[in-house]
């Protein structure tokens, strides 16, 4: 017998939704605790690099125009080039890069 | 303590939201054009797969779920696939626990919920000092739609973009994410040597040969806890508010 696609995408829905509202919903106080602070303010930029690279190098057509988008978008972002236009230009850098790079 | 932040109009930042949920919602489109074709290769409709993006707004576990229901896996399978491969969306959901005034109702912090996707967590977070929910509801009103249409796009219409478009999109949401972790970085050593760190070992952990059998979800949760409580231990956050 088949299993359902509609009650798979239920599980999909039910588990995915239960771990995002679970901390949100349960955690109300400020936690004091210095470390558990420390951690939670470093989370962020970790895990945002960390989902960055190597991603972007194997999301391109070629891993070289990828790799080029990452050094230009950490140049425009040192620079203090606000998100849309570093997202933007990493783009445009990519679709120019590959029409050579083919 | 966060009254200037309350007395900030909900409107006002939902339309903030609304704004800076644009490139996300471009970027989703594209993402989701490739999630709608692994979608079709599943066996699974327009309808079913637009479905699942529009509650689940998560690419590796659609992803994930979506090879599952190919493989007729059972539905225990699919919940434990779900749980590991979205873990890190527990991390986020603490994160912006601490971001959120106090007094935030349940009802609000239930809606928040449903915002938490990488591009969205990270636009949140980035806001100076608390969030006001409504930044997050006007981004992921704008940004679910994109990644909802994307999937039946990538579904009906399978290959029909071209590809170097669809590549050129693919780096549009990492271009967003150095856009929010470099220039804190810039002000401050730590921080660019802990992202540097986490680049390193994230290739190290996807390219050497035993760790790459690792799959990205679990890559992604492992490394984000044992850096940052690396980095919590080595350099304790200095008791100044939640600055950034």
């Amino acid at each position: 017998m088949k299993n359902n696609v509609g009650i798979y995408i239920f599980i999909m829905f039910a588990v995915t939704y239960l771990i995002r509202v679970i901390p949100l919903t349960l955690i109300r106080k400020e936690i004091k605790n210095r470390t558990l602070r420390s951690f939670l303010f470093y989370v962020p930029y970790v895990t945002l690099a960390v989902m960055t690279f190597p991603a972007i190098i194997n999301a391109t057509d070629s891993p070289l125009a990828g790799a080029f988008a990452l050094a230009a978008g950490i140049l425009f972002a040192w620079f203090g080039m606000p998100l849309l236009p570093v997202s933007v230009l990493s783009c445009i850098l990519v679709f120019i890069l590959e029409l050579f790079l083919k | 303590m966060t009254k200037e932040n309350t007395q900030i109009d909900n409107l006002t930042w939902f339309i903030k939201g609304l704004r800076d949920g644009v490139p996300i919602s471009l970027g989703y489109l594209a993402v989701a054009f490739s999630l709608g074709i692994a979608a079709r290769n599943a066996g699974l409709s327009a309808f079913s797969a637009s479905m699942a993006s529009a509650l689940c707004l998560a690419s590796a576990g659609e992803f994930g779920g979506f090879t599952l229901i190919a493989a007729q896996a059972s539905y225990l399978e699919m919940a434990i696939m779900e749980f590991v491969i979205n873990m890190r969306y527990m991390l986020m959901s603490t994160v912006l626990s601490q971001k959120l005034p106090q007094n935030t109702s349940t009802f609000k912090r239930l809606l928040l919920g449903m915002t938490v996707t990488d591009e969205i967590f990270a636009i949140s977070v980035s806001v100076p000092k608390k969030l006001n929910p409504f930044y997050s509801y006007g981004a992921v009103a704008i940004a679910a739609p994109g990644w909802t249409l994307g999937t039946a796009l990538g579904v009906i219409m399978g290959n029909l973009l071209p590809a170097n478009v669809v590549s050129a999109l693919s780096v549009g949401l990492y271009g967003m994410f150095l856009a929010i972790i470099i220039p804190p970085a810039r002000k401050n050593r730590v921080l660019l040597l802990i992202i540097s760190i986490s680049m390193i070992l994230s290739g190290l952990f996807t390219y050497m040969p035993l760790l790459s059998s690792i799959n990205s979800g679990f890559r992604i949760i492992i490394l984000t806890v044992c850096i940052s409580l690396a980095a919590a231990l080595i350099f304790p956050f200095k008791e100044n508010e939640n600055e950034e």
